[in-house]
């Protein structure tokens, strides 16, 4: 079975879609976008493949933590690495990103140690890195809020007047992650509402992965997604999401236009989640292996390397290293997640404001003394 | 205590302290010169709302702001309150202190989602990396004659939800400093505005400080046979009905909350002991309301002080009725003296 049925123009067409590089690695040319591409060097194309086997590999060892109990949950962005990748790697150091829960790719390119995302599937934490050093805020779990906070965050990038002044070092975009399911919650559309009227330096990057849960794109809409942007008066952009160099071009126009004061820009990634939605899903109950084997033939890291092997920059020493690297954050991954050790249970009262609130303060009170109430609480710390 | 309000109904309290300034001012107008000094203070203070504009809010709470700190500052958005509130969230992630208006209580649930799963969690989700220092305004309460969902009292709902403060101020001087108070604070606050009152006049010192901060209640009247608990627009039904109980024998003392999250306990507790009866009175229905919590709370720390169960005076288990009926819904001066009547013959 086909995803892409170009007859119907509905969300499925695979119509429109910029692309440089086909599914095989053959690098076509685009009028718009080759440019955007121009300066990436032969080091730049690989980095982006290490990249991409270095997230796959994050993936892979941390289904297998989740199936071992490590962890309790897991979602996987397998099959989305060109579109997270790619996107990501446009960005500046100053620009800031609001992902959902599956942009590990991302992450990853905003220095993020991917260890320190498992601490949330870990149970450990709910976020887990520093927001703020690193431009990239917490993993947002309630599908498409953090839309709106993305868009206000741009707002307040304009009143700090770093929009529009020419200056790369200053000027500074903001981009949010979401799927197609995302599309349908009111906050995202209030969200493209706020960015069009403000015109705020916003990248609303949509990856349709074809699936919201058992949902396919066709229960969310019944025209291609970047329609959506288009709708709110938003320059919007289909591409091929399992395309690293177009995913990267795409977004780096985009970026450059958020920053130099053009507004916002509505950007579908079209890809597919070659995994499960988490380790908790099952997806034999409502696809079929036939469209899985549609797009494993169009698989992301498989087309960037096929384009490096023609081209002669793929040599088999750089892909052993990179294997190694693979190897080595797995052992660091499976090392680091099982000393992920159980929190304190009174830290629950931690941070649940940021000053004193008598309610917290007498539970927590309550609770460590009734803690201690326990004969065995001085030699062993809990009466667990 | 610096108010006409409680000056009139404080005759047996200690005297209130004179004001130093005082001017003749609404409730209103006190919220506005409140918003007015915080953006005049801090350039990070930003209004957000729905025709807060050039009309000043529907209720004119931000009459003329627009004009004076510019479409920046006082931002009319788009008619979209999840859309307000998660932007300001984002805001205040950047570092601004964003206030948003809600136009009535009855629109605030769209909002409900942003408030309660995103500002309520963020500085906790964060680890405390991340501090939103939001204020969102909703005027609320009934008495006005409005259609459905113009006279609401949804304040136990985010008083349900840890990481939220939640309070209401009951008279323009406590408005005044309340507001600012609230702006300055790193958590983010509900902040209730009682609508019924927003034309009432008072003395305010536009001089005061915050002095009271967030957290604690006051004691407007003293008494001594019977506490009445109350917050935002029932303080002056409470202080209403103590004169009139005062005529008939009984003394009454005032406990005005302030804040709902948190409640202070140790002031109500500390009246009840002496008292030995407690009334709570508030719009928002009594059931699951905010009552039932000062019940609980006054039943665990003075049990033996108790002379009689503490009642509740409130809203009923309906959806709030239309307005030719509504006074026979709000907790009205007598049923607020039937239930003094009922704890004093227990």
């Amino acid at each position: 079975m086909s995803s892409t049925d170009p007859s119907t123009g509905g969300p499925l067409t695979d119509d429109g879609l910029v692309q440089l590089l086909t599914p095989e690695g053959e690098r076509v040319s685009h009028p718009d976008y080759d440019a955007r591409v121009a300066h990436l060097t032969a080091d730049d194309l690989r980095g982006m493949y290490r990249d991409m086997v270095l997230v796959r590999r994050f993936d892979t060892e941390s289904t297998s933590l989740q199936r071992q109990g490590e962890l309790a949950l897991f979602a996987q962005a397998l099959g989305q690495e060109a579109a997270q990748i790619g996107s990501g790697r446009a960005l500046a150091a100053q620009d800031h990103v609001f992902p959902s829960y599956r942009e590990h790719g991302v992450a990853h390119t905003r220095g993020v140690d991917l260890t320190e995302v498992l601490r949330l599937f870990r149970g450990v934490d709910h976020g887990g890195w520093d927001p703020v050093a690193n431009g990239f805020h917490l993993y947002t779990l309630v599908i498409g809020s953090h839309a709106l906070h993305a868009t206000g965050y741009a707002m307040g990038v304009q009143r700090d007047g770093r929009v529009g002044t020419g200056d790369p070092q200053r000027d500074t975009a903001v981009a949010v992650y979401f799927g197609d399911g995302a599309t349908s919650q009111g906050d995202v559309s209030e969200a493209l509402v706020f960015a069009a009227v403000n015109n705020a330096p916003l990248v609303f990057f949509c990856q349709n992965n074809q699936w919201a849960i058992s949902e396919p794109t066709t229960r969310q809409t019944r025209v291609p997604l970047s329609h959506r942007g288009t709708g709110f008066g938003i320059p919007s952009v289909r591409v091929d999401g399992n395309d690293v160099l177009a995913s990267y071009a795409v977004t780096a126009e985009a970026l450059e236009r958020a920053r130099s004061g053009g507004g916002p820009t509505f950007i579908e990634a079209f890809t597919y989640r070659m995994g499960a939605h988490t380790t908790s899903d099952d997806p034999t109950r409502y696809r079929s292996a036939a469209e899985e084997e549609y797009w494993r033939r169009r698989d992301p890291i498989d087309r960037l390397a096929a384009h490096l092997r023609a081209t002669g920059e793929l040599s088999p020493e750089f892909e052993a290293q990179v294997s190694a690297e693979a190897d080595a954050l797995g052992e660091r991954i499976r090392t680091a997640v099982r000393s992920m050790g159980r929190p304190e249970a009174v830290s629950m009262f931690e941070h649940v404001y940021a000053t004193s609130h008598p309610t917290v303060d007498a539970e927590r009170a309550w609770f460590e003394a009734y803690e201690s109430s326990f004969l065995d609480s001085a030699s062993e710390g809990s009466h667990r | 205590m610096s108010t006409t309000l409680d000056a009139v109904h404080a005759p047996t309290a200690a005297a209130p302290a004179p004001s130093r300034v005082g001017q003749k001012i609404t409730f209103a107008k006190a919220i506005n010169l409140g918003l007015r000094r915080a953006l005049e203070q801090d350039a990070k203070v930003l209004l957000m709302g729905e025709d807060i504009g050039k009309l000043g809010g529907v209720f004119r709470v931000t009459d003329g702001l627009q004009k004076d700190f510019g479409e920046d500052r006082v931002v009319d958005t788009p008619l979209a309150e999840s859309g307000i509130v998660g932007t300001a969230i984002g805001l205040a992630m950047r570092g601004y202190r964003p206030v948003c208006e809600i136009q009535f209580d009855g629109f605030i649930f769209p909002a409900f989602d942003q408030i309660t799963t995103q500002l309520a969690k963020m500085h906790y989700r964060s680890k405390g990396r991340l501090t939103l220092p939001v204020v969102i305004r909703v005027p609320f309460g009934g008495g006005i004659g409005a259609v459905e969902h113009h006279s609401e009292s949804p304040e136990a709902l985010f008083a349900h939800t840890a990481g939220l403060r939640v309070v209401s101020p009951s008279t323009p001087g406590e408005a005044y400093t309340m507001i600012q108070s609230a702006i300055a604070s790193p958590d983010p606050v509900l902040f209730f505005e009682p609508k019924g009152r927003y034309w009432e006049k008072a003395d305010v010192d536009l001089d005061g400080e915050p002095s009271l901060g967030l957290n604690k209640a006051r004691v407007v009247r003293a008494g001594s046979d019977v506490t009445i608990v109350a917050y935002g627009p029932t303080v002056l039904t409470a202080l209403k009905a103590a004169a009139t109980a005062e005529a008939e024998g009984t003394s009454v003392e005032v406990v005005d909350l302030r804040s709902i999250s948190p409640i202070d306990v140790d002031t109500v507790v500390e009246s009840v002991r002496k008292t030995g009866r407690c009334v709570v009175v508030h719009e928002a229905p009594v059931a699951f309301g905010a009552g039932a919590e000062v019940a609980a709370r006054v039943t665990e720390q003075c049990f033996f002080h108790l002379h009689a169960p503490v009642l509740r005076v409130g809203g009923f288990h309906a959806p709030y009725p239309v307005a030719k009926i509504e006074h026979d819904y709000l907790p009205s001066l007598d049923r607020v003296l039937d239930a003094v009547d009922r704890a004093i013959a227990y």
